[in-house]
């Protein structure tokens, strides 16, 4: 349940407990009425939300009445009575939305009164309530619902659940004050939910927060001893911090459409007072993030959406001249990505006016006017976010309260989030602000550059490769670093390079592969240790201007270390390499699709000046080769490449092998065998969409298409390929590498399949993961063997005990030790898995406790053997 | 008796061989920094970051704030823990001394030939015997200027 007041614990005795709460939920309601008001208007013929509205209005009229506040519970009845009319078929005006809307207001100014003396205000409000019920008896006709309206104030009426339907509410039965307050549909609900005071949801947080680090100082104690006792007692209590975190960290999460609520009415206001027509999108209202931070951006994100409605939208006659839709439209819209928030914020209205912009940098000396002409107009957009930067010729009554863009930027960069606003004349200004999701503890990896240690974040963190002379080499196309993983270039960045912590070097490294949006792209370390919770603390002041950190933690062991940003990281990318999209083999994500036609080319020069092209799928390694190492055997050329003879083809006769130094080749593999095609120059790697213009009836030619501007050959591999391979190479059998350990990962979540993998890869086995029980005994029979298994234990039609025992009651499989993952692990479910055969039992979220029990089970797996 | 009023308690130190004074109230505490970690990327007076019983204290390197690089200190290195709007600083210093009561009376004018960068700091001066005191304005060491470089 959302929690949006918060009364501090003032108010001690239950009596006072009582109207607390009522104060609460009355705020609450009123929220939600507002925001759905907006929406009847719109949708005048919508039964639900007429139906929503009316069970609010009525609650909160049935809490005034059981509280004896009577100005509270008159407004109430009156606004309900128009209401009523509205389901009876009275038409929908603004007018009447607007009064009922002014009710509210009243309602809430009493509300505040009532906060703060704990009674109702003097005064009457017989004002409104004249103007509410001559609109609802405008609409009577004379002949119905007279009975409602004399009925005395205290009257309820007892509605049906569904009050959507035509049914007319005089058909329920009046019943007597006493019995109202159990007929409400939403009791049901509350009873599944209690309020907790935010107080003591903060309190319970900074103590789990003080749980992980003392748990993570033990654990660090017992790293160093190996034979200890406490192992185990360790494991299980690491194994209960893990869940309780998870837990508090849950009690927390909000959907950010808590933080939405007041938008529509305020945009609704706000193109009444300004002569506008807006309309107010919202998307991805679900989206949660915790409480703490909820309540922090609440207020930027009002203000920037008054910026849009007051600043960004022309009015409908300028819109109109401009060709556009008379209304605005004001979109918000909310997403996670990686362990951020992203909130956008646009408008399509005339964008930010550069030049009064520029002037009033001038004015204010922010810069001189060469300094400004120097500026790309992004970076004239930043200027407003800088402190006594207000536009508008007329500072209105909207956005010109005092507040300014400055104020904005500084809540949220105070959250450790960013702002950033992208802007076009006559087509709208956005406002993208990225947030973290909580800001207390997350989940990173520790590893080395330079000879400091960092923390990442798991949740950018894809998977770990360890990289250097072995199966992962680096390599470098035009002195940008690249490594090829499963069929894609994945450009590089040297941590310990870009930090000035060092100069790169060659040799064994560890490549974390990191995912920020679409992008992704490798970070090269030193070296990789273990993951561990982290409690983030926030870059000091003196810091917070350096990208690629995002906070600072104290580890287990005492020292402080730097959060790793990895949307930072990217920025260090740059242009300059470029960039590798990540559509893996299951469908590519759908933030790709707008990328989606262009194929990225690997651009080469070979025979001639004209340039040639591949589409960089196909080649599976760049390299350089000694040209002394090429051999010439019957007429071909032939190079020594991973115990194997490599057949090298010319891409033309004109294109000659080079007689000494280094002659670069691209690879083509297929099916264990490769092949070297032979190039003078690799130019460039780029993206683009791939027409062919011209075909060519030149073998080995594909055609030609326009990339950067130059005609350039595309090259047809397939016509090279049958020539590389003859029959005395098919016969040549691939040398079968040694087999690393085969871990079955079965668990019904996706999520938890994708989180797991890479680390169990990481930790150094091969992973098969499926999604059922079913597929899993499958696997198990199939030709690849088994090692372990890991299993979820709640899964749909056949759990993990049911699977345990199925494995165990085939003697092909019975001595595969199985690894058990649950949500909850109680002492029954042990027992019990002790019994079908588990090995261990690891709780799901407790990522180093997991790595422990398999090297602990493949440890026992090599003795046997 | 000196009434407080007219008096002001300085926490002294050396750093470069230059005597400073810092308001009492404004020191938290003297500490040993112990394993301070680096960052990288920083400006050159930032000495790095420590958990100082588990807070994130930002070390400030007053010799590279000041530009006194005359020689690193042959001692252990000393800090004064401060706090300025809600955050820890500890500012690395050579050595600390004595904590003074000194009259706001005798306060001086911060001298025209001090070091410009000096200057820009200093609250004022002391002259004791054979002794220039400068008073460090804390507000204005911690202002390092970080911001704004931020894109």
């Amino acid at each position: 349940m959302g929690i949006t007041c918060d009364f501090g614990g003032r108010y001690r005795t239950k009596a006072a407990a009582e109207f607390l709460e009522f104060l609460t939920e009355t705020c609450e309601s009123l929220d939600r009425v507002d925001a759905e008001l907006v929406r009847f208007e719109q949708e005048p013929n919508n039964g639900d939300i007429l139906g929503n509205i009316f069970r609010l209005v009525h609650t909160i009229k049935g809490t005034c009445g059981f509280l004896s506040l009577p100005r509270l519970e008159a407004l109430a009845h009156a606004a309900e009575n128009l209401m009523g009319e509205f389901r009876d078929g009275m038409p929908v005006t603004t007018e009447a939305v607007t009064l009922v809307l002014s009710t509210i207001d009243r309602i809430k100014t009493i509300l505040d009164e009532l906060e703060t003396h704990q009674r109702e205000p003097t005064g009457h409000d017989a004002d409104l309530i004249e103007r509410l019920n001559r609109l609802a008896r405008r609409s009577d006709r004379g002949t119905q619902s007279s009975t409602r309206k004399d009925a005395p104030a205290s009257a309820v009426q007892r509605k049906r659940a569904d009050i959507g339907t035509s049914a007319p509410i005089r058909d329920t039965s009046l019943t007597s004050a006493g019995e109202r307050a159990d007929a409400e549909p939403g009791d049901r609900v509350a009873s599944q939910s209690i309020r907790v005071n935010v107080d003591t949801l903060d309190r319970l947080m900074t103590t789990v927060s003080e749980l992980v680090l003392t748990r993570n100082q033990l654990l660090e104690i017992v790293r160093r001893h190996e034979d200890s006792d406490f192992k185990a007692p360790l494991q299980r209590l690491s194994n209960v911090t893990a869940e309780l975190q998870e837990g508090v960290m849950k009690t927390r999460m909000q959907p950010i459409g808590n933080a939405w609520q007041k938008l529509p009415r305020i945009v609704r206001d706000l193109s009444a007072e300004l002569g506008k027509e807006i309309d107010l999108e919202m998307q991805g209202a679900e989206t949660e993030l915790d409480r703490q931070v909820l309540e922090l951006v609440k207020d930027p994100l009002t203000h920037l959406v008054r910026n849009c409605a007051d600043h960004g939208i022309e009015s409908a006659a300028q819109r109109r001249a401009a060709g556009k839709a008379a209304k605005g439209r004001i979109t918000l819209s909310a997403c996670h990505q990686g362990g951020h928030i992203i909130i956008q914020i646009a408008d399509d209205g005339r964008g930010l006016d550069l030049n009064r912009i520029r002037a009033k940098a001038v004015d204010l000396g922010l810069a001189s006017e060469a300094e400004i002409a120097a500026k790309t107009d992004a970076e004239i957009c930043n200027f407003i976010f800088r402190p006594g930067f207000s536009t508008a010729a007329n500072v209105t009554s909207i956005s010109g309260r005092g507040i300014g863009m400055d104020v904005v930027r500084a809540n949220i960069e105070q959250i450790g989030g960013t702002v950033d606003l992208q802007s076009a004349a006559g087509v709208g200004t956005a406002f993208t602000i990225k947030i973290p999701l909580t800001l207390a503890i997350v989940s990173a990896l520790l590893v080395e550059a330079g000879g400091e240690r960092f923390a990442m974040p798991q949740l950018s963190v894809l998977e770990l490769v360890q990289a250097g002379t072995g199966e992962h080499r680096i390599e470098r196309i035009k002195d940008t670093p690249v490594l090829r993983l499963r069929k894609k270039l994945l450009p590089l960045v040297y941590l310990k390079e870009m930090l000035r912590l060092g100069e790169r070097a060659d040799g064994d490294c560890f490549v974390v592969v990191t995912q920020v949006g679409s992008q992704v792209f490798g970070m090269v370390v030193d070296g990789v240790s273990h993951t561990e919770e982290i409690v983030i603390k926030p870059m000091s002041s003196k810091l917070r201007h350096i990208a690629a950190f995002s906070g600072t933690t104290i580890l287990g062991d005492g020292s402080v270390i730097m959060i790793i940003d990895p949307n930072g990281v990217v920025q260090a990318l740059g242009r300059s390499v470029p960039s590798v999209q990540a559509d893996t083999n299951e469908a590519a994500a759908a933030d790709n699709i707008a990328s989606d036609d262009l194929t990225p080319l690997l651009v080469f020069r070979a025979g001639s000046q004209q340039p040639k092209a591949v589409p960089l799928s196909l080649i599976s390694r760049l390299e350089e080769i000694d040209c002394r190492r090429i051999e010439v055997s019957d007429g071909r050329h032939l190079v020594q490449y991973r115990d194997q003879l490599m057949p090298l083809l010319r891409v033309d006769t004109q294109a000659g092998i080079k007689q000494e130094g280094a002659q670069p080749i691209l690879v083509f593999s297929d099916h264990g065998r490769s092949m070297g095609l032979v190039v003078d120059e690799i130019a460039d790697i780029v993206e683009e969409r791939l027409e062919i213009e011209v075909a060519s009836d030149r073998p080995g030619v594909l055609g030609y298409a326009v990339v950067k501007g130059s005609a350039t050959e595309i090259i047809d591999v397939g016509h090279y390929l049958p020539l590389a391979f003859d029959d005395w190479l098919y016969r040549r059998d691939a040398k079968t590498a040694p087999r690393s350990r085969t871990v079955l990962l079965v668990d019904d979540s996706p999520f938890f399949r994708d989180m797991l993998s890479p680390l169990i890869k990481a930790a150094g086995y091969h992973v098969v993961s499926v999604g059922s029980a079913a597929q899993a005994l499958a696997a198990a029979k199939s030709e690849t063997p088994i090692d372990l298994v890991i299993t979820d234990i709640e899964m749909p039609d056949m759990d993990g005990f049911e699977l345990a025992s199925a494995l165990r009651a085939n003697p092909q499989t019975a001595a595969i030790p199985i690894i058990a993952l649950s949500a909850m692990v109680s002492s029954d479910a042990i027992e019990r898995g002790r019994a079908v055969g588990f090995h261990d039992f690891v709780a799901k979220f407790d990522r180093t406790g997991l790595v422990a029990a398999l090297k602990e089970q493949s440890a026992d797996l090599y003795r046997a053997a | 008796m000196h009434d407080a009023a007219d008096h002001t308690e300085f926490v002294t130190f050396t750093t470069a061989g230059q005597l400073f004074g810092v308001p009492i109230g404004r020191v938290q505490d003297v500490f040993k920094p112990s394993r301070i970690t680096r960052v990288p990327l920083a400006g050159a007076e930032i000495a790095g970051v420590l958990n100082l019983r588990g807070r994130i204290v930002t070390m400030v390197d007053l010799r590279r704030r000041l530009d006194l690089e005359r020689g690193a200190s042959d001692r252990p290195p000393i800090a004064i823990g401060i706090e300025a709007r809600g955050e820890s600083f500890g500012l690395l210093v050579d050595a600390i001394g004595e904590v003074l009561k000194l009259p706001n009376a005798e306060r001086g004018a911060v001298p025209v030939n001090l070091d410009r960068k000096l200057a820009a700091v200093s609250a004022g001066v002391y002259r004791l015997d054979g002794h220039l005191l400068v008073v460090l304005d804390i507000d204005r060491v911690l202002d390092l200027r970080a911001e704004g470089v931020a894109a």
